[in-house]
């Protein structure tokens, strides 16, 4: 475990001294607060547009920084050279793996923190209310959904050549699952077959990432998501992380280092 | 002369001929029809597909309207076919049919019903509480506002915009001042529009209590009223419309007494009516509180 811990530090050490994240929340406050100062009818109550929009940033930053810190870490290694040295240390390839995942989970899990902070502050300054728990629903399943696109994007990073090649099809597949991964089986029934299996295949086997997108509950304050509902998603979710770097460990131990 | 001393002398002269063209090609560039330089960055930006962007937010705002509870084009719309935030407004021609509580239907699998859990489950209107089901908070029914304005933005020949923001901001948000100006720029937009004009006649009977202006607004609607040939759905909307002008009309003119006109309006409501019964009932009302004769 404490291998894992040391390389996942590295990570996210990593994370801080890039300038993705800070990009990111800045352009994210920006707009936020240009769309704040906006009054529409003199009314100064009105606030889920910008709930939705401040949403919306904070779901496609978090994607942008998770996929594009984790697409680099095993090609930057292989390319500079540190893969061959690090694998000689006792560090197995599956703790690499794990360490690697770890690091960009947690990563993600801070910058998290920050976008909901402002995300929160952002909502009281105008609702003067603040539904910790929702929030906390929402983050904490925002969080493993993130955790389920690392582990495929870590396992593309062992499929695909290149980092942008990886990330620009995680990108497609991440946005398409969350946009149509509901509907296909209702698409699939109005499709001869055999496409119709194929699409029943898909529907069944992709993790659906959309029980994750809680968006609309915090945006139109409905009630809690009740709690048990909750912990399956969170075990739907740790399943599909164990089968995505399961399989990234069994590519990665055929693979060469060189 | 040295070199550089003519160079100088020939920029300024080129920056005088430049500023003499100017003068008199800039208001002949405003003044062109194709010109871009009217400040609407829409217009500029995306051209007439602005339109369709308009129409998504218009959706929008009834999302909002039902707490994000809203089919997509994959579930069974046919109870929102016309939006509920425009129909409640009771000015619009409703083309709705089927449960607006089940557009989803019965969980196709184990998936989807998982995945209900996640997401808005109950059928409700922002005037009426929203997903809290609070009735005092109706007021929340500002959320659509921003929606319906950038709606109205880009396209503000979409009548629809302009009534349902000025009935909301009248009925909820307490703001008849603010209704009227968006009524008011709706009009400039569309001028002799009989839906704003109906809109505008009841802010002034309803908020204003100015019964003699809301009457003249109504009939300037009425005059400015022609049948109109298309689809079905254009001619009932069309319909619809006189069909609350000449009711209202008959309506004041039955409130002061007048109940002979208000039996002619009426009658002139009932001819366009999908549903004549209830005018007929309140006609035959009419005549018999005031014992005329039914028309043979």
């Amino acid at each position: 475990m404490k291998t894992i811990l040391a390389v996942a530090g590295v990570v996210i050490k990593e994370l801080y001294r890039r300038k993705d994240f800070y990009v990111l929340f800045i352009v994210t406050m920006l707009i936020c607060l240009i769309m704040a100062s906006v009054r529409i009818f003199n009314d100064d109550k009105i606030i889920r547009y910008l709930k939705e929009l401040c949403l919306l940033l904070v779901w496609v930053s978090s994607l942008v920084i998770a996929i594009t810190t984790t697409a680099r870490q095993i090609p930057a290694e292989r390319e500079n050279r540190t893969l061959l040295p690090l694998l000689a240390k006792p560090v197995t390839r599956t703790q690499l793996l794990l360490g690697k995942f770890l690091g960009c989970w947690l990563a993600c899990g801070i910058a998290l923190v920050c976008f909901y902070l402002f995300f929160g502050a952002l909502a009281a300054s105008r609702e003067h209310q603040w539904p910790l728990l929702n929030y906390f629903q929402a983050a904490s399943l925002h969080w493993f959904m993130l955790g389920i696109v690392i582990a495929m994007v870590l396992l593309g990073s062992l499929v695909f050549a290149a980092p942008s090649s990886n990330s620009t099809i995680c990108f497609v597949v991440v946005g398409g699952i969350l946009l149509l991964g509901r509907h296909l089986d209702s698409v699939a029934l109005t499709l001869p077959e055999p496409v119709r299996s194929v699409f029943l295949i898909i529907y069944y086997s992709i993790p659906h990432l959309e029980f994750f997108d809680v968006r609309d509950l915090i945006i139109h304050d409905w009630p809690l998501i009740h709690w048990g509902y909750y912990g399956l998603a969170l075990i739907y979710g740790i399943g599909y992380m164990v089968v995505f770097l399961t399989g990234a460990s069994l590519v990665f131990r055929r693979q060469s280092v060189n | 002369m040295s070199g550089p001393r003519i160079q100088i002398w020939f920029l300024i002269l080129l920056l005088v001929v430049c500023f003499a063209l100017a003068c008199p090609l800039q208001s002949r560039f405003v003044a062109w029809p194709g010109s871009r330089a009217n400040g609407d960055v829409f217009a500029i930006t995306l051209g007439e597909s602005r339109k369709l962007f308009a129409n998504e937010f218009f959706v929008k705002a009834d999302s909002y309207y039902h707490s994000g509870f809203y089919p997509t084009i994959f579930d069974d719309n046919r109870a929102f076919k016309t939006a509920h935030m425009a129909e409640d407004t009771g000015a619009v021609n409703s083309q709705n049919h089927g449960e607006e509580e089940s557009f989803m239907g019965p969980p196709r699998n184990w998936i989807d019903a998982f995945g209900r859990h996640f997401m808005p489950d109950r059928h409700t209107h922002l005037d009426e509480g929203g997903a809290s089901g609070d009735l005092s908070g109706s007021e929340g029914v500002r959320e659509i506002l921003p929606w319906l304005k950038l709606s109205a933005d880009l396209d503000p020949q979409n009548v629809q915009n302009y009534i349902v923001t000025a009935y909301w901001l009248r009925q909820r948000m307490h703001q008849p001042k603010t209704a009227q100006e968006v009524l008011l720029e709706g009009l400039h937009e569309n001028p002799g529009s009989c839906d704003i004009l109906f809109e505008l006649g009841r802010l002034y009977a309803e908020s204003d209590h100015d019964t003699n202006r809301a009457v003249n607004v109504w009939m300037a609607g009425l005059h400015n009223w022609r049948p109109v040939k298309g689809t079905e759905d254009e001619v009932a909307a069309n319909n619809f419309i006189y069909e609350k002008l000449a009711t209202q009309m008959g309506a004041e003119q039955a409130d002061v007494g007048n109940w002979q006109a208000a039996i002619q309006w009426f009658e002139k409501a009932k001819a366009v009516s999908k549903t004549p019964d209830g005018l007929q009932q309140m006609i035959e009302l009419l005549q018999q509180h005031h014992s005329i004769k039914p028309k043979p």
